[in-house]
């Protein structure tokens, strides 16, 4: 019974951090279309933000919930003025650009802090335990906020007039535009709000992994299978793609190691294309958003 | 064929690289070339700057006390940039471009695979300043760091006699992580223990928490880490983070070396045991003056000095004094004095090279972290490189080139 317990944890946990870790992307690539190659850059920016804010004294909550979505996210809309609006619809380009900028960014980190980074900040909130079995609160509190952000998004897209405007944009942005929109106003700030949402992960995560100027390989791999493996609608499409592929991730690494555990996902996400080319929601919930 | 701007850049710029090397060749007659290849950039430059660092100091040092052989040397830095095909390429430039009288570095096994077959063909003397998993059996390749035989042998049997006898040993997915992980086995089984789980992980992994639910599953007394690379850092956060490093301990084979020691907080990683052959609290004469240089040419942020980097100053400094020894740059002589029993009194202590191996005689001491620093728990003085010794007998096959474990122990007729 400790064992399922444990094991539960551990599987939500899994599922929790591939949805934290795509959520920036699907906002960024699932509205705009824009192939944001640095969304693993504004994750490692987001545990930069953390790390200095933490050795400058202050209090870690502030540092991941507040300062780093608000650092990242003032990066995304200086990004989105200098480099992505002159790219709108070309995706190729833009696939190029962020690339570039991705290098460039993972250079400049090198640069100013090094190969390598003291991350002291430990995962707060101390052990849970099940009997023989324990593990990080943090962990928990990681499932928590996951839940929680894509409530807020959803809330966000369904119910305020941002949203409303955000979703017409992306359906037709001439149409709107000729009802009054102004379209670049609302690309900046979803494009803001994707790397916000992306340098708040990176903060979640800085605890858990530490952070270097190179972290953003290991993520962005899995972030771009989990999003195109959900399909077009944002949150429906992360969430049942984090589920689908997490939990055979997870599932696969408890039974027979990391390494299937990692095979697993990635042949489960070629099935999924070839069965589906356009994602889960691209056949299921398609109504969804 | 059309002859198009594109094609005549191309062609000309061709021309230009292949022209260099000529150029290099006329000015490089009165210098000693010294080449290193090692990463500097990219996911392994955790390790590779510090290296660089230190090589760049032994080359000062060579220089500052009048060259060799009344010529100055000059250092060509290659970054691979963990990439392996930057290896055979500069390995390649090194070689025949740049006609280096000896070429250092590499850093994974991987990297060293990549380049070992071309410095043989071309017959640059080359040294691997990493500690590895042993098996290299190469005239032309002398591998200085410290091999399992020199330190897991030392540090199993101590974590077993302080921890209890049940092992668990978690390692990174290639060739290296592979091969530790069959030693660790090896002489976890030698002292009468036994191994409950072997587990690999790719080196992006960053999520470790169903191994952690494995191993409160397995119970064991103590976990065995070959981990590798800055993601892997991710295992030792977590497993604090269950509270586990309270219950099981670790030893391992692999922290330290990326100064991983100083990366996460001291609770997390107080009480982890580790065998190499040097920390920076070894005390002599040669560590004291070696540390003060480094703060002088590198000042307050240098690195916290390990085996790779103390190594890669010592392997340069080795490679001199048998230069000076020969009285000569050519291959076979310098080959020739550091199999004559040369030995070189560096920071980590003597180290000569096994003529039988082309490996080196070292001191090895074992450590335990307290507060983010290694406390020396333990010492042994000039541990042969046992392991390869097994397999490798340069003294009656002197041409051989060849990598011994490449598919494992058990290949190689190792029980």
């Amino acid at each position: 019974m400790d064992l399922v317990a444990a094991i539960g944890l551990q599987l939500a946990y899994v599922i929790a951090n591939l949805a934290l870790i795509s959520l920036g992307l699907a906002i960024i690539f699932g509205m705009m279309r824009v192939i944001n190659l640095a969304h693993g850059e504004f994750l490692m920016l987001g545990g930069y933000t953390v790390v200095v804010a933490t050795n400058a004294g202050v209090n870690i909550w502030v540092a991941m919930l507040l300062l780093a979505p608000l650092v990242v996210g003032i990066i995304g809309v200086i990004v989105e003025r200098l480099l992505i609006r002159w790219l709108y619809g070309r995706m190729v380009d833009t696939l190029l650009a962020t690339w570039g900028l991705s290098l460039l960014l993972v250079g400049l980190v090198t640069s100013i802090f090094g190969a390598s980074t003291a991350t002291t900040v430990s995962p707060p909130l101390g052990v849970l335990r099940f009997g023989n079995y324990s593990a990080s609160g943090y962990e928990l509190f990681l499932i928590l906020i996951t839940i929680v952000l894509f409530f807020a998004v959803w809330l966000t897209l369904r119910f305020t007039k941002l949203g409303l405007l955000a979703r017409g944009t992306m359906q037709n942005a001439e149409m709107a535009s000729s009802l009054g929109v102004s379209t670049s106003r609302i690309y900046m700030i979803t494009f803001g709000l994707g790397a916000a949402v992306s340098g708040l992960a990176g903060g979640l995560l800085a605890p858990m992994t530490g952070v270097l100027p190179t972290i953003g390989a290991t993520y962005i791999a899995k972030a771009f299978i989990t999003v195109i493996s959900g399909g077009s609608a944002i949150l429906a499409g992360t969430t049942a793609g984090s589920i689908l592929l997490g939990g055979l991730n997870g599932i696969f690494s408890f039974i027979a190691g990391s390494t299937f555990g990692e095979i697993a996902l990635l042949i489960a996400a070629i099935l999924l294309l070839r069965l589906m080319p356009r994602g889960i929601t691209g056949r299921f919930f398609r109504k969804s958003l | 064929m059309t002859f198009s701007r594109r094609s005549f850049l191309a062609g000309s710029s061709a021309l230009a690289l292949s022209s260099a090397p000529i150029i290099g060749r006329a000015q490089g007659s009165d210098k000693i070339i010294f080449a290193s290849i090692l990463d500097l950039s990219g996911g392994l430059d955790i390790y590779g700057t510090a290296m660089a660092d230190a090589t760049s100091l032994a080359i000062d040092d060579i220089n500052e006390a009048g060259g060799l052989l009344g010529r100055e040397v000059e250092l060509k830095m290659y970054d691979a940039q963990s990439t392996i095909q930057f290896y055979t390429q500069y390995a390649t430039q090194a070689a025949a471009g740049d006609r280096a009288a000896t070429v250092h570095g590499g850093i994974t096994s991987a990297s060293r695979e990549a380049i070992r077959p071309t410095l043989a063909r071309f017959k640059t003397l080359y040294f691997y300043n990493t500690q590895y998993e042993g098996g290299v059996c190469d005239f032309n390749n002398f591998c200085t760091g410290s091999t399992p035989a020199q330190t897991v042998a030392k540090v199993v049997p101590y974590a077993m006699n302080k921890w209890g006898k049940k092992a668990y040993i978690i390692a990174a997915d290639y060739n290296y992580g592979q091969i530790i992980a069959q030693w660790v086995d090896r002489f976890v089984k030698e002292n009468g223990g036994e191994t409950l789980e072997i587990e690999f992980f790719p080196l992006d992994v960053t999520n470790f928490g169903p191994t952690i639910n494995k191993i409160q599953q397995a119970k064991p007394d103590l976990v065995f880490s070959g981990l590798v690379g800055g993601a892997h850092v991710s295992f030792y956060r977590q497993y604090a983070a269950a509270g586990m490093n309270a219950e099981i301990p670790i030893a391992s084979t692999t922290f330290g070396i990326g100064n991983e020691h100083k990366l996460i907080s001291a609770e997390e990683g107080n009480g982890l045991l580790a065998a190499y052959s040097y920390f920076e609290g070894v005390q002599n004469p040669e560590n004291e003056a070696f540390l003060a240089r480094m703060d002088a040419k590198f000042g307050d942020d240098r690195a916290t000095m390990n085996e790779l980097t103390v190594r890669s100053y010592e392997g340069a400094m080795l490679w001199a004094e048998a230069v000076k020894l020969a009285g000569s740059i050519e291959h076979d002589e310098v080959t020739a004095a550091l199999k004559s029993g040369l030995t070189y009194n560096g920071p980590s202590g003597p180290i000569t090279i096994d003529p039988q191996t082309n490996h080196a005689i070292q001191n090895v001491v074992l450590g335990e972290l307290q507060d983010q620093e290694f406390n020396i728990v333990a010492s042994y003085e000039a541990e042969p490189p046992a392991d390869t010794q097994l397999v490798c007998d340069l003294n009656a096959n002197p041409t051989l080139s060849t990598f011994y474990f490449e598919n494992g122990l058990a290949a190689a007729g190792i029980e």
